[in-house]
């Protein structure tokens, strides 16, 4: 698989590391009622969808950012790939 | 109904007559408009498997195994066919031992040559702490009685001098051993379960994709499929690596992803591997079947991903942990690469549970490791549908163990399902 990455270009797979989907960037509250299970959700339970899919890849041989990629766990093939950041303020976050 | 018993006997009988004797080796059914006591959706190892002690051991022969495709054409048809029972962790000794037990006797039981082939594996051991690691190990399987050897450097020299011993980053000092593991001819296992299961009258139905569950008020009462839809007291699911995609069907997400693993096999070579090798320092497992190729495999592509085909970057990861420890295999040309859907859990440890929808089981999450477990995976299953009870040795295996904290992580590695 090749990356595009926003900044880099074109770039081996090999050279990231994969670390799940972006759900895992929205962090429950921990001071909410239901607190315990919002964070079991969030770190066991897994949308796991066959299609397209958006996931964290660490470019950890490369320039060490966080990228959100669009892929589709059926065919492999990459729709679009942005910065996690940029990704992070679109759905609300302040970085 | 079959009932010809296969043995030596009959095997020459029918050479000496022309082969007119055979009858097809389980019966193709189409779904009966009554229905069934139990559904079982999937007919790999583990479906064929839950439907023939169902019958066998519980009496429950009123049965349907739905196979989307054709029996033994997901992972059972797809794995690097070692059995094993050298797991650390007291939730999953008993069961893979009890496995192993099954394996023993699997052949006599079902009138069948799975070819099963008790060589030994060997862990190597390329550390201190590992070794102090795998003698622990060691101990925990002694307790379950699946026994262990711990071999040195010298045993292992003289026995498999090709290996590179003296690896400058990685040397051999020791390996553990259980003389008792081995490989078994895969398909062959999803087949006699199939000719066994259909024996005792369980309906094998074939090109049957189950589309989507009949529940009302929180109880599942059959299953909608593209050959209409078809009635049963339980269903029972066990699809591995189509989980999500299946369960998703019923509103139920998982505590699993699904990732590939890709397995390899060389061309045909002479006698050379006489046991099951696995590299403790790199992901790297190799056996050689019995045409001859070596047959081996490492890690998963790390992703998620439903596609059986993998990427370049782990074929040339699993190659140089090959090359780390048994040079020799470099001469080899690599003769095919196949990859299977494996159902990743958040610990490493599978599935045999009742869902939080009434009548609707579910048995997954084997990571890698399900071919190894497919006797006791349905045994298990089979005794938790027909009693409602976990079987003794399966009772760790629940859905709601996050929420408890009772997780049975082998590896320590915690919920990041691309690491076990």
């Amino acid at each position: 698989m090749i990356i595009n990455h926003p900044l880099l270009g074109p770039r081996d797979s090999e050279e990231f590391v994969y670390l799940g989907s972006t759900d895992l960037i929205s962090r429950p509250d921990w001071d909410s009622d239901t607190a315990a299970e919002d964070f079991h959700q969030y770190q066991y339970i897994r949308e796991n969808l066959a299609g397209d899919n958006s996931e964290l890849w660490y470019h950890e041989q490369g320039d060490q950012s966080w990228l959100v990629v669009t892929r589709n766990t059926l065919t492999h093939e990459i729709k679009r790939v942005e910065l996690a950041t940029d990704f992070a303020r679109k759905i609300g976050r302040s970085r | 109904m079959n009932k010809t018993r296969y043995s030596a006997l009959k095997v020459l009988k029918e050479a000496l007559t022309g082969h007119k004797g055979w009858e097809p080796v389980w019966r193709d059914a189409e779904p009966k408009s009554e229905g069934y006591d139990v559904i079982i959706v999937g007919g790999g190892g583990h479906g064929l498997a839950t439907a023939y002690y169902l019958a066998k051991n519980h009496g429950i022969t009123n049965v349907a195994v739905l196979e989307r495709g054709w029996i033994g054409s997901g992972n059972v048809g797809r794995n690097t066919t070692i059995i094993r029972s050298n797991y650390l962790l007291p939730g999953n000794e008993p069961f893979y031992e009890l496995s192993m037990q099954l394996w023993e006797n699997l052949e006599q039981d079902i009138n069948y040559n799975a070819m099963v082939s008790q060589r030994g594996i060997m862990n190597l051991i390329h550390s201190d702490a590992q070794r102090d690691a795998f003698v622990r190990r060691a101990n925990a399987m002694l307790f379950a009685d699946a026994g262990a050897e711990y071999l040195n450097r010298d045993d292992i020299k003289d026995r498999y001098p090709f290996l590179d011993l003296t690896n400058s980053r990685f040397p051999i000092k020791g390996a553990l051993a259980q003389p008792r593991g081995g490989t078994v001819r895969h398909d062959a296992v999803a087949w006699g379960y199939a000719r066994a299961a259909s024996d005792l009258g369980v309906d094998i139905i074939q090109n049957c994709e189950v589309t989507g569950f009949k529940i009302n008020n929180g109880t599942c009462s059959g299953v909608l499929t593209t050959k209409g839809e078809v009635k049963s007291g339980r269903v029972a699911v066990c699809v591995a690596g189509s989980s999500g995609r299946v369960m998703a069907k019923a509103g139920i997400k998982l505590p699993i992803e699904s990732h590939v693993l890709q397995a390899f096999v060389t061309e045909g070579l002479k006698p050379v591997l006489d046991n099951v090798i696995t590299f403790g320092a790199g992901h790297f497992y190799c056996s050689q079947s019995d045409k001859g190729g070596l047959v081996f495999g490492g890690d998963i592509d790390s992703y998620n991903t439903y596609a059986q085909r993998g990427n370049l970057p782990v074929v040339e990861d699993v190659c140089s942990g090959g090359m780390a420890i048994m040079p020799m295999i470099g001469r080899a040309r690599l003769l095919r690469s196949w990859g299977g859907i494996m159902d990743m859990s958040m610990d490493g440890s599978p599935f045999i549970d009742k869902t939080e929808i009434d009548e609707l089981y579910f048995n997954g999450g084997w990571c890698y490791g399900g071919f190894k477990a497919t006797p006791a995976s349905g045994y298990c299953y089979a005794h938790l549908l027909a009693t409602g009870n976990p079987h003794e040795v399966a009772g760790a295996y629940r859905l709601d163990r996050f929420r408890r904290g009772a997780m049975i992580d082998e590896k320590g590695v915690g919920p990041q399902p691309n690491l076990h």
